[in-house]
């Protein structure tokens, strides 16, 4: 299904958005575009990135914050044109690629911690 | 008709305005150069242009009938020859690029589909089979292929096994998502036959 070769990736980058970099335990908002009616605004979602998979024009990434004291995830595709941008608020430090055992964490526990940059 | 030769590339997707996904298959297409006219007159009875496309760069590549039909033209020899019916109000030596497609246009598509071997009816015509299990013994097998008194005999064109894919496929109605004239490249919606790196037929319908 990919395209295998290097042309693929290529091609695939004249569709990518430019997007600021950021990573895993990353905190970020993203701002999602809205259409109501003929209407267009911009919603804000910020959480902790958990998860970033894919890669090429397809690459995703999930976003998971507590909403009224309960976990939501979204997943959003990077290159969406329905994302108009995002945001990094703050840089975490973490030591896997995928945080999901944050999703079975409460309170202090659920915390990423911040990335120090005098270490 | 106009036309041009290609080589699929691959699959990937691409966003909409909107925000949802077009599926689509990367097609290298063109330059081609036109070998050969047609014209309905002395030697031949029908309208097309011989277009060559993907250069053979080692001399000894070439087969020699190859070579000889390029010299007479002055041409350098191509890996893939194809005519393309009623296309017209072109010289030998002129090119054809994809900027004869605009986003939007409506094309066919032929290519050689991939070769999926000795297959039986499920896979191949689409048959149902039977349960797969509670005792059952009819699984895959293809059941009565007919009737006893009459006909006698199978009918033509009755669904057997056999060979599957390996054959000339033309899908039809494809949309042009986009058209990269640097690069050679057309985005089509959806799907084509072939395995990736397999030469194609491109046509605009009119």
């Amino acid at each position: 299904m990919a395209l295998a070769q290097e042309r693929g990736a290529q091609v695939e980058s004249g569709y990518k958005k430019e997007r600021a970099s950021f990573g895993i335990g990353d905190t970020v908002k993203v701002n999602i575009r809205v259409v109501e009616g003929d209407k267009e605004r911009f919603q804000p979602y910020e959480g902790v990135v958990i998860s970033r998979r894919g890669s090429g024009t397809r690459e995703m990434f999930t976003v998971r914050k507590l909403s009224y004291g309960i976990g939501v995830e979204r997943i959003f595709p990077i290159n969406s044109p329905m994302i108009d941008k995002i945001e990094l608020v703050k840089e975490g430090q973490v030591r896997r690629a995928k945080l999901y055992y944050l999703r079975g964490k409460k309170g202090k526990a659920a915390k990423v911690k911040e990335k120090s940059f005098n270490a | 008709m106009k036309g041009i030769l290609g080589k699929k590339i691959g699959m990937t997707q691409i966003f909409a305005e909107n925000g949802g996904i077009i599926p689509v298959t990367v097609i290298e297409a063109g330059p081609c150069k036109v070998v050969q006219v047609k014209e309905p007159g002395k030697k031949d009875a029908y309208t097309a242009l011989q277009l060559g496309f993907e250069e053979i760069k080692k001399e000894k590549n070439v087969p020699k009938a190859k070579a000889g039909h390029f010299k007479k033209v002055s041409l350098a020899p191509c890996r893939f020859l194809k005519e393309i019916r009623e296309m017209q109000e072109l010289k030998t030596g002129d090119t054809v690029t994809v900027e004869i497609f605009s986003k939007g246009d409506s094309i066919s598509v032929t290519g050689r589909s991939k070769g999926k071997g000795f297959q039986g009816v499920m896979k191949r015509h689409h048959y149902h089979g039977g349960p797969g299990s509670h005792g059952s013994m009819f699984n895959r097998a293809p059941g009565s292929i007919g009737s006893s008194a009459y006909p006698s005999r199978v009918w033509k064109n009755k669904g057997l096994p056999g060979h599957m894919g390996d054959r000339r496929v033309t899908t039809r109605n494809i949309k042009v998502v986009d058209v990269k004239k640097e690069q050679n490249l057309l985005l089509v919606k959806g799907a084509v036959p072939g395995s990736n790196g397999g030469y194609l037929i491109i046509r605009k319908n009119d």
